[in-house]
């Protein structure tokens, strides 16, 4: 590094670009009082709560099964669509997005290393639910690789989602469309109250969400040792080109 | 006007450049050119267009008409961002960043950056490297953008209203280090509506108004070799009679009350009759001088002193 400024003009390399403003996102993340009330906090006291009570009534079979995969499938949710919504939506309101433009770092690199930093706060958090729930005695089942490939589906479904939300609506308008759709998700997407307790209709209908397909497909494989739910796996598919298309077709950059 | 010569060495060419917003005309037909090692200035009032011609530079926004090359590319080739340090007024900082953070991440976006420390220490915002950015004064704030327009080595920059909001020190900083950038060969654009800094720092002045140039040169030749007396006195005198004792071509104004003005070709014997005028009228002069038209003047002259809206 020189501290002249006699013109070197040259662009990082594009991994390198990417690493810094990953490691830069994540630390943003992190750093967010309300983002880890979100992410870490809701999800871990919704496991504590239902999974060591008996205050819902979870069907047959141990709680802990039943919440574990809701659970994850939630805290995949609070990252890639609602962190990112509200995160991203603010970011174009104080032109930080435009700003971005004005430097060496492509779009694509952008969403790259947005991508990357919402992997590995999901990591984080997979972990810390993991940890709780095996305290409370959750034994898992099923391949560790369909659990991978069901979330990097979700992930791409609601990160597509969330930028679609951050960047057609106002700041303040995505804060609060964020916020409710986490919300109604985690009462009608299966998260924690069984679908099964919605009239049959409904239940059909609300498990075309791309949270309730989340949480049963994580519930077949690591409650019932599915290898691949094949229904659930199609719902999602279509989320995870849909939310990103859209996304790309209708994010405005300021 | 005439469109300004071209120039081989340009690093910014406009010519007739044009840019609507629905009904408003922000740009309307400007043309200028800015060279490397050379600090060019965008002076105008608020609104004139400057903002969405450093805008349109740099790849923001596009023109309607006319045409844009910058560093001989077209403004929205991808290839001039790591070329090209933009400070924009909206600064586009994430709030929660802190101030050295940010800028090690813009730094982190080049090949070969200037230490993000040592500019940091150079505006003297070291003691706020851990400052998250909505926490930053106004005048921080704008320190860290001009840091983040610069800190990728670039062959231009454009500053917009690079100084507006700071105190006198961080002001000379500021200048300081746009000359140290014009001495390394960096073509400068900056926007400005300070005529101070217009006149200080640059090489050539477009005075801007209502999205065209209305006036551009070197800082002397817009304010010409004219020059002007001025002196204070009571309030009231006649100055049709003194008027009449001068030079044709001559004129004489009074504002505000008891401040007056002549403008013409000040020559001693000029001096030699006011004076004596103003003797035999029984009054005393004071602050008496004969001054160079100032950059101000031109400007009030091209762009109208009443205020805009």
């Amino acid at each position: 590094m020189s501290s002249t400024l006699t013109p070197a003009p040259g662009a990082a390399p594009l991994p390198a670009m990417v690493r810094a403003q990953a490691a830069y996102e994540v630390r943003a993340l992190l750093r967010n009082g309300e983002q880890l009330l979100l992410t870490l906090v809701i999800p871990v006291v919704l496991l504590l709560l239902f999974g060591a009570t008996s205050l819902l009534d979870l069907g047959p079979g141990r709680r802990v099964d039943f919440l574990t995969p809701g659970i994850i499938a939630l805290a995949i949710m609070s990252t890639a669509f609602t962190g990112q919504a509200i995160g991203t939506g603010f970011e174009r309101r104080y032109g930080v997005l435009k700003r971005l433009g004005a430097t060496p770092l492509p779009r694509s690199g952008l969403i790259m290393a947005k991508t990357i930093s919402v992997i590995a706060v999901e990591i984080l958090q997979v972990g810390a639910v993991v940890a709780v729930a095996s305290a409370l005695g959750w034994r898992p089942h099923g391949n560790p690789a369909s659990v991978a490939f069901l979330v990097l589906l979700g992930t791409a479904a609601f990160s597509g989602l969330g930028l679609l939300l951050a960047g057609t609506l106002r700041a303040e308008a995505t804060l609060a469309a964020a916020n409710l759709v986490y919300v109604l998700f985690l009462v009608l997407g299966g998260v924690v109250f069984p679908l099964s307790e919605f009239p049959g209709a409904v239940a059909s209908a609300l498990g075309l969400l791309p949270i309730s397909a989340l949480a049963d497909g994580l519930r077949q494989v690591l409650q019932h040792g599915a290898a691949l739910p094949g229904k659930d796996i199609a719902v999602l598919a279509v989320w995870s080109v849909a939310g990103p298309a859209l996304a790309a077709r209708f994010f405005r950059w300021e | 006007m005439a469109p300004p010569a071209r120039r081989v060495d340009a690093a910014v060419e406009l010519d007739g450049l044009v840019k609507r917003y629905g009904t408003t005309m922000a740009v309307d037909g400007l043309t200028f050119h800015a060279a490397r090692g050379e600090v060019t200035a965008l002076l105008g009032p608020n609104g004139a267009g400057k903002t969405t011609t450093v805008e349109i530079c740099a790849g923001f926004r596009r023109a309607d008409a006319g045409t844009a090359r910058v560093l001989g590319r077209d403004p929205a080739d991808r290839a001039l961002r790591a070329r090209v340090g933009v400070m924009s007024q909206s600064g586009g900082v994430p709030v929660s960043a802190r101030a050295g953070e940010f800028l090690r991440l813009v730094a982190a976006l080049y090949a070969d950056p200037v230490d993000p420390a040592a500019l940091l220490d150079r505006l003297g915002l070291t003691e706020h490297a851990r400052t998250p950015y909505k926490r930053l004064s106004g005048g921080q704030r704008q320190r860290l953008s001009l840091a983040a327009a610069i800190v990728g080595r670039p062959e231009l920059v454009f500053l917009d209203e690079p100084t507006t909001g700071l105190d006198p020190q961080a002001r000379h900083a500021t200048w300081a280090l746009i000359e140290e950038l014009r001495a390394a060969g960096v073509a400068v654009v900056l926007t400005t509506h300070h005529m101070d800094e217009a006149e200080r720092l640059a090489d050539q002045v477009y005075i801007v108004d209502r999205g065209r140039v209305v006036a551009y040169g070197t800082p002397r030749e817009l304010t010409g070799a004219e020059r002007q007396l001025r002196f204070r006195a009571r309030s009231g005198l006649g100055l049709d009679e003194l008027l009449a004792a001068l030079p044709p071509g001559s004129a004489a104004k009074e504002s505000p009350a008891g401040y007056y003005l002549i403008e013409g070709e000040i020559r001693p014997e000029l001096l030699a009759t006011v004076t004596a005028w103003c003797a035999s009228h029984g009054v005393l002069t004071e602050d008496l001088r004969i001054e160079r038209r100032t950059l101000e003047d031109v400007f009030l002259e091209l762009t109208g002193r009443e205020l805009r809206p």
